[in-house]
């Protein structure tokens, strides 16, 4: 039943006075049913000129080669693969709060978990386009796939991790595509029975005809729990596959058998990070207050204290069994790391990693908005920069003291890497304008059990002890988005 | 003869629709079917749906899928052209389980997604069978076929009386067809 009451020491998932039905749909389609303000427009303009930088060096890749950028023979391997690393561990929160979410049955994710599959899929397409830009011959970008070919055959390798990767981000990008657009089905029909003309004509294609029906709801709900179900292992192998690209190799630094869960708790992490970032901008700027609480940015901000901290035990572990192993080369790996010409790297990866989400513990912290943004960011510097060290540092000072060397990059790899961000601020700006950026089914759902109204309702019916009533108007001290003095005289 | 085709009971509240399914059906009138802006459970069981058998598909592509790339791995590693790594069986079991994985997810999700809209008739470019526009929006639609129904005025009270905010004769099944 859609209107079962739920214990008052719950926080408010939705806010506001007076939400309906009606409202929730005005207020999520207001963005894409109106013009876009002057906040849009100049995010869009400076987005869409990064992404022409990209066009540009990615082009000028092309035409000349990977020689173009700054590798050279010690440090093979260096800004491209920071940067897919990067972006496919952004593209992990996606999955995680749409199918482990719902898995748990945590609400809160209805009113964050559209936005942050689109923000997947836009990752994994950047991190798609460093692996074919980074091929040197792009053309051949079809040779990690299966297929029977004039020279032999010849077939790919399926004993190599690489070959799993491309099934890993091929299966990975595709699943979430059509778990994310399903999940729009019935938004996209929305949009459709409110616009006239052209509008409607292309939400009609768009939303595949959805009415709304009981059978159809209830076979929509079937495919997402299934769907649910198989992303949640389906987001665990993503990076465990991407992390055995390194673990399987016997480069000192790389090989560790700690890699798998490691890498996937840190990509957790800066997906969180990156979902945290865009979505304290975007609930401001399209007004949206009422639907990403203060709840939703702490429960945020929780798990990025948890994965990070996850991340600090792994940084920790693999020091120890450095020292423990006893191999020399091992060893000066991670010391190398501090005390290297890339100390401050080094340091960068675990200040920004590990010291700084700490601060996560103190709550005035994780319910600050301008703190929380900040962190946000600082800790997907810092997982660029732990990239950077597993990757660059570990190669930089081989087995050889002659052929050690230093990675510079050229403007090509910078362009490359900040064009990249602005292709996926331009993607992410132009989804917010065009589809609801809240899955308004969803949160329609939880209005009647877990919003702000129907647990004033039960505070005013009374019969609630009085503990659980204190604690949830103190917990409500933190919102933003509630007015504290309506409670003073319940 | 009226030219009342459907007896659309528009509700502002899931609880009420459900009170109104209750009413309608302890007096005998049969229920063509239910639009509302997002799931309601409990509605598919008043209304005698069966399960969905969604579940058992997903598990055939998974099985699938699975078999496929295992059995492609098979091929083109051990029975087409083995190679020699390091003396090791070209018959690697454990190398082939993450494809093995992948390609079962990625049959199941296809797979099931399809056989969904297979189905449930969805398809890009469906004219949209709309029988009230609110119904995706802010209204839970109770639809009655008209024919056969013959009291309207009965119906329409009990629709009233349940806590319809409106109720609607309509004269086309759908109102979305231009």
């Amino acid at each position: 039943m859609a209107s079962h009451s739920e214990s008052i020491i719950r926080e408010p998932l939705i806010t506001g006075k007076d939400i309906t039905y009606a409202k929730i749909t005005n207020d999520v389609l207001r963005p894409v049913e109106n013009m876009p303000g002057r906040a849009w427009w100049i995010g869009f303009s400076v987005a869409s000129l990064g992404a022409c930088l990209w066009v540009f060096a990615v082009s000028y890749t092309f035409w000349y080669g990977i020689g173009s950028w700054g590798l050279n023979k010690t440090v093979g391997w260096a800004w491209d693969i920071t940067g897919f690393v990067w972006w496919v561990g952004i593209g992990h929160a996606g999955t995680l709060i749409s199918a482990i979410l719902l898995l748990f049955r945590q609400n809160w994710r209805n009113s964050i978990n559209r936005s942050a599959e689109a923000m997947t899929i836009f990752a994994v397409i950047c991190a798609a386009t460093y692996v074919v830009s980074h091929m040197g011959r792009p053309w051949l970008a079809y040779w990690p796939l299966p297929l029977p070919n004039q020279f032999g055959s010849i077939w790919v390798n399926f004993n190599s991790p690489l070959v799993w990767d491309v099934f890993a981000i091929s299966t990975y990008f595709s699943v979430s595509l059509v778990f994310w657009y399903t999940g729009l089905l019935p938004d996209l029909a929305t949009i459709r029975d409110r616009a006239t003309g052209l509008r409607r004509k292309i939400y009609s294609v768009l939303s595949f005809g959805w009415t709304g029906s009981v059978k159809t709801w209830q076979r929509f709900e079937t495919v997402c729990l299934i769907l649910a179900g198989i992303s949640t292992p389906l987001v665990l192998s993503v990076h465990t596959i991407v992390s055995m690209d390194f673990a399987t190799s016997l480069e000192p630094g790389w090989h560790t058998t700690i890699f798998p869960p490691y890498f996937v708790a840190g990509a957790i992490f800066s997906g969180f990070a990156m979902v945290q970032t865009l979505l304290l901008v975007t609930r401001k700027v399209l007004g949206l207050e009422n639907y990403i609480t203060m709840f939703h940015i702490e429960a945020m901000n929780k798990i990025i204290l948890l994965t990070g901290s996850i991340v600090g035990v792994a940084y920790l572990t693999e020091f120890f069994i450095a020292y423990y192993s006893g191999g020399e080369y091992e060893q000066y790996t991670f010391l190398n790391r501090f005390i290297g010409p890339y100390w401050w790297a080094g340091c960068m990866m675990y200040g920004c990693n590990v010291l700084m989400t700490q601060l996560m513990w103190f709550k005035k912290i994780r319910t600050n908005i301008p703190i929380s943004w900040v962190l946000s960011i600082v800790v997907n510097i810092g997982m660029w920069f732990e990239r950077f060290v597993i990757i660059v540092v570990s190669l930089h000072r081989d087995f050889v003291p002659s052929s050690w060397a230093m990675f510079y990059p050229t403007w090509v790899d910078v362009s490359v890497f900040i064009g990249s961000i602005g292709l996926f601020f331009t993607m992410f700006l132009l989804f917010i304008r065009v589809l609801p950026s809240i899955a308004m089914a969803e949160v329609k759902l939880i209005l009647k059990s877990s919003s702000e109204q129907a647990k004033k309702k039960l505070l005013e019916h009374g019969n609630l002890d009085k503990e659980q009533v204190e604690f949830y108007k103190e917990s409500l001290t933190s919102f933003d988005s509630v007015d504290i003095t309506d409670y003073q005289k319940l | 003869m009226s030219s009342t085709k459907y007896i659309l009971g528009l509700f502002a509240d899931p609880d009420e629709m459900m009170h109104g399914i209750d009413t309608l059906q302890k007096n005998s009138v049969p229920i063509y079917d239910v639009y509302t802006p997002m799931p309601i459970h409990g509605i598919e069981r008043k209304l005698g749906l069966k399960d969905s058998r969604l579940g058992y598909a997903a598990f055939m592509f998974g099985c699938l899928g699975g078999t496929t790339i295992f059995s492609m791995a098979y091929y083109m590693l051990v029975h087409d052209w083995p190679m020699n790594i390091g003396g090791k069986p070209a018959f690697a079991i454990p190398d082939f389980i993450p494809i093995t994985f992948e390609w079962t997810v990625l049959f199941t999700a296809f797979g099931m997604t399809l056989t969904f809209f297979y189905a449930t008739h969805l398809f890009p470019g469906r004219t949209p069978r709309v029988m009230d526009f609110r119904a995706t929006d802010d209204r839970f639609v109770i639809a009655i076929d008209a024919k056969g129904n013959i009291p309207h005025d009965e119906i329409t009270n009990l629709l009233k009386e349940a806590g319809a905010v409106e109720v609607k004769h309509n004269d086309r099944k759908y109102v979305s067809y231009e």
